[in-house]
């Protein structure tokens, strides 16, 4: 990027992460409930109210920002950062961040669902305006001289005709200890310095030369290395086991039971792992069949009693013509892994003083807090979760799990910390999957291939059991002496939220009906996964609507925009189709081109993403030979952050599409490595394009789930025009391929 | 005792020689480089070079680097400062996690060090055994030709 900005950004992160452990001023409870006449205030800024919650100046002539939101590898750090040190006028390098700290940082809840950018950036930025009147204010008063006229130069403020004074000089005790109000404006962004500007990201050169970057590389003193025995299955139950032989071996310390919980603690990492696999070997455990197997999965959410039948969007068409003809297809998309390629880890002591602190790369500090102390029967006080960076997630893999795995060990070993990291094996089979769906759609035309009616039915098990306070979405508080149930998952939100989103088609259809089997029994444990129901019914009504327009002889671009009245809609899908080349394309001979679109949402980023594809009929492999995507995105804090989240969720959908399938038989999950869970390639990763739509002064929309969807959709497409079949079941591997093209 | 160099310095190490070379540099010598990924050599999140001939550390022992030399990601650094190739992928943000980078950096060095101006597709290939899950793939390969051409 020819914007990129190259600050010095070494220092950012000094307070950041646990190097942060001796920064630790406790705050006045910042979570209160606003009285009912008090301002609405933006973002998480409503809920935590106190201006010193986000900021403090300090003595060192640096700024603390303070957010809730934690960096998952999205860039959330560096972009808040931006707003902050635009507002508040000073050098970007002054600013010190704390992320997700229980202890010490305002609670914005879970950093997932795009939601980084809406809620926190604007709780920045308005705490940042605020903070800077409030300087000018005291500027004021000090030197004598009226605030209006005052200039401030990186912390420096300077009066109209002579006189000046720092931040650090007004401002080192009470100052920001006061509620917003909600009446200082932001700048208007042709006054900003770094948003809109490409800022390196203040974490990556850490992670590119060896320092301490992630929980993974903590090493406190007399750390002590747990592993977690699971039992054989879900459901199975410990029937027996002898401690003994396994108390004795080399460097074990300790053997955990606790019902049908099983764990070692020993003094070497290697040697819990050895330890581990001899206690798995010894246990005896009942064990049930009860799955469904893989291949039985489409057929099992068709067949099985939906707990509830949502309608998430019900609008027959008012009066007219009957449909001349009616459509309908059936699409499937299997159980995807996060697969993170760090396992998860933490590590958790237990102090004298009674509090377990557990240095997590949990997405719900807070959260996952309460259901820990829940499960550990303390009072909430006694426990602290603390941010540090894990491996990317992409949604709620097992880091609060091995959160609570740590905080379990550890009151077993009071006064030394222990950490935990899983195997791979550990992370791939128990971590909680993004839920297999089927997705039927139906459509009535006209005479000439226009959509009439529209409807989607999404048969679908949960997309959320992130530990929400409740310790039976820990997993191993199931296996306790004392177990806790899996609370019931619920769909959450308003129609469109979870399984259901993205489930309503953004065309303007005439009619449109969307109904959701929302199914609560889990074959498999499930949980949020980037997008959520977005991937699965967005590759269903992208298809569709592209199985229409073939039908109806129409352009899949010219066909869509019929129906997409939303102008940043079609304007998203105007500038993939341009960038890509569409109007000139030339169809050759094994080739094919497909689009696909979708609003994040349908209230978040717009993105559509054109690619092209050779099909190779003898062997069924399918490349990707290039790809370009649109985004839309609101106003564009950090352009080459965009393009980094879109490029990365589109390569990680074209793995899900072309790839990858849980794969489980009646008992157990098969998919246990890299191997029997294989995931894209340098070799297979497309040149890929992404076209920035940027829209100054308008609302931050989140990104990081923007181009899954749409991705997906393209791919089949493409596949499609290819070939002249329409695969509806994923992935497309070459089994699948082949075995399609010669039916 | 166990003795080999370690970014050029000498240690001897007194634990089971059967350990895996990873946890050894990870929990005793301090090494943040190199990580957990698989422990069955798939991904390459824990790569180190040997002799400077790329090898998965978390699927070899201890023993099999005695007299050796070892370079981790700490060892590429020139007095702190951040070698040609990991300055470009700082250049690049050739990261979104970062996890991966480690072992992506010592790949891409071992295929530096032995062809000095890869072309893309050459350093796909290297790259193959290593995987990313956060989709910086494109931009690791820029990095990588990148310090290729500032030699």
């Amino acid at each position: 990027m020819d914007d990129r900005m190259n600050v010095n950004r070494r220092s950012l992160l000094k307070g950041a992460g646990y190097v942060a452990l001796a920064f630790a001023i406790p705050l006045e409870s910042s979570a209160q409930s606003p009285a009912v006449e008090k301002p609405r205030l933006p973002g998480s800024l409503q809920n935590n109210r106190n201006i010193s919650a986000w900021i403090r100046i300090n003595a060192d002539k640096t700024v603390t920002l303070l957010i809730g939101k934690v960096e998952l590898g999205q860039g959330i750090l560096t972009a808040v950062a931006q707003i902050c040190a635009d507002e508040l006028d000073i050098d970007f390098e002054r600013l010190v961040l704390i992320s997700g700290d229980t202890l010490q940082t305002p609670n914005e809840g879970t950093t997932a669902g795009s939601f980084s950018m809406p809620q926190c950036g604007p709780a920045v930025r308005q705490a940042s305006a605020e903070a800077r009147k409030i300087m000018l204010d005291l500027a004021a008063e000090k030197l004598g001289k009226p605030a209006d006229g005052m200039t401030v130069k990186d912390g420096t403020i300077t009066a109209a005709g002579g006189g000046s004074v720092t931040y650090w000089d007004l401002s080192l005790g009470k100052a920001l200890e006061r509620e917003a109000t909600g009446q200082v404006k932001p700048k208007p962004a042709s006054e900003h310095r770094y948003v809109g500007k490409s800022v390196g990201r203040i974490d990556i050169p850490a992670k590119m030369i060896g320092e301490v970057a992630f929980v993974h590389e903590m090493r406190p003193k007399g750390m002590l290395y747990g592993q977690v025995v699971r039992p054989p299955t879900y459901k199975a139950k410990l029937a027996s086991v002898d401690l003994a032989p396994i108390e004795k071996m080399a460097g074990v310390v300790k053997v955990v039971r606790n019902g049908s919980f099983l764990a070692v603690i020993a003094q070497r990492d290697e040697q819990s792992i050895i330890a581990a696999k001899a206690l798995f070997d010894a246990a005896k455990w009942d064990v049930e069949k009860a799955l469904p197997g893989a291949d039985g999965m489409q057929d099992w959410l068709l067949n099985a009693k939906p707990a509830r039948k949502i309608e998430t969007m019900k609008k027959p068409r008012a009066g007219g013509d009957p449909a001349v003809k009616t459509v309908e297809a059936m699409y499937y998309r299997p159980y995807h892994m996060h697969a993170s390629i760090g396992t998860s880890c933490a590590i958790a002591t237990l102090d004298p003083d009674g509090v377990t602190t557990i240095q997590t790369h949990s997405q719900s500090v807070f959260e996952t807090r309460q259901a820990i102390a829940r499960m550990l029967g303390v009072d909430l006080a006694k426990v602290r979760c603390q941010h540090v960076q894990g491996a990317g997630c992409y949604g709620h893999n097992m880091a609060d799990d091995a959160a609570a795995d740590a905080a379990l060990l550890a009151q077993a070993m009071p006064g030394r910390p222990v950490r935990i990291q899983y195997t791979r094996e550990g992370e791939h089979r128990w971590e909680p999957y993004g839920s297999a769906m089927v997705l039927k759609a139906k459509a009535g035309l006209d005479k000439d291939g226009n959509v009439l009616d529209w409807d989607l039915d999404i048969y679908s098990t949960p997309h959320g059991t992130r530990p929400g306070g409740q310790p039976g979405n820990l997993l191993s508080a199931r296996y306790l002496e004392k177990p806790f149930a899996p609370p019931t998952p619920g769909n959450n939100g308003a129609p469109n939220y979870a399984a259901d989103r993205n489930g309503i088609a953004l065309y303007d259809f005439p009619g449109q009906n969307v109904l959701t089997h929302f199914i609560t029994d889990m074959p498999l444990r499930v949980s949020s996964t980037r997008g959520l129901g977005a991937y699965g019914n967005v590759f269903a009504i992208e298809s569709f609507i592209d199985e229409l327009a073939r039908a109806a002889n129409v352009d899949p671009v010219e066909y869509r925009l019929r129906f997409l009245k939303d102008e940043r809609a079609r304007d998203a899908v105007q500038k993939a189709a341009d960038a890509f080349g569409w109007s000139k394309w030339q169809k050759r001979e094994g080739r094919g081109r497909g689009i696909g679109f979708a609003r994040y949402k349908n209230t978040a980023g717009y993105c559509a993403v054109a690619l092209e594809v050779e099909v190779n009929r003898r062997n069924g492999r399918i490349r990707v030979l290039r790809a370009v995507a649109s985004a839309d995105s609101g106003h564009i804090v950090n352009p080459d952050g965009v393009i980094n989240q879109i490029e990365g969720g589109l390569i990680q959908s074209l793995s899900w599409t072309l790839k990858e399938e849980v794969k489980f038989d009646d008992t157990r999950v098969t998919s246990d490595d890299w191997a029997s869970y294989p995931i894209l390639t340098f070799s297979e990763v497309p040149p890929i394009e992404v076209v920035l739509i940027d829209r100054p002064g308008t609302p931050f929309l989140g990104t990081g789930e923007a181009s899954q969807g749409p991705t997906g959709a393209a791919l089949a497409n493409a596949v499609h025009d290819a070939t002249g079949v329409r695969f509806r079941r994923l992935p497309l591997t070459p089994d699948r391929v082949r075995a399609g093209l010669s039916a | 005792m166990i003795a080999f160099k370690l970014n050029e310095k000498d240690v001897r190490i007194d634990v089971p020689a059967t350990a895996p070379l990873l946890a050894v540099l990870s929990n005793d010598l301090g090494i943040n480089g190199a990580k957990f990924g698989c422990g069955k050599s798939q991904c390459g999140a824990c790569a180190v070079l040997v002799d400077g001939e790329p090898v998965r550390s978390c699927a070899t022992q201890l023993s099999a680097v005695s007299g050796r030399s070892v370079t981790t990601l700490e060892g590429l650094t020139q007095n702190g400062k951040p070698s040609k190739l990991q300055q470009a992928f700082i250049d690049e943000q050739a990261a979104q996690c970062g996890y991966c980078a480690s072992g992506m950096i010592i790949q891409a060095q071992a295929l530096l060090d032995r062809n000095p101006n890869p072309s893309d597709s050459e350093v796909r290939t290297a790259l193959n055994g290593n995987l990313c899950r956060c989709g910086a793939h494109n931009r690791i390969v820029r990095a990588v030709l990148r310090a290729a051409k500032e030699g």
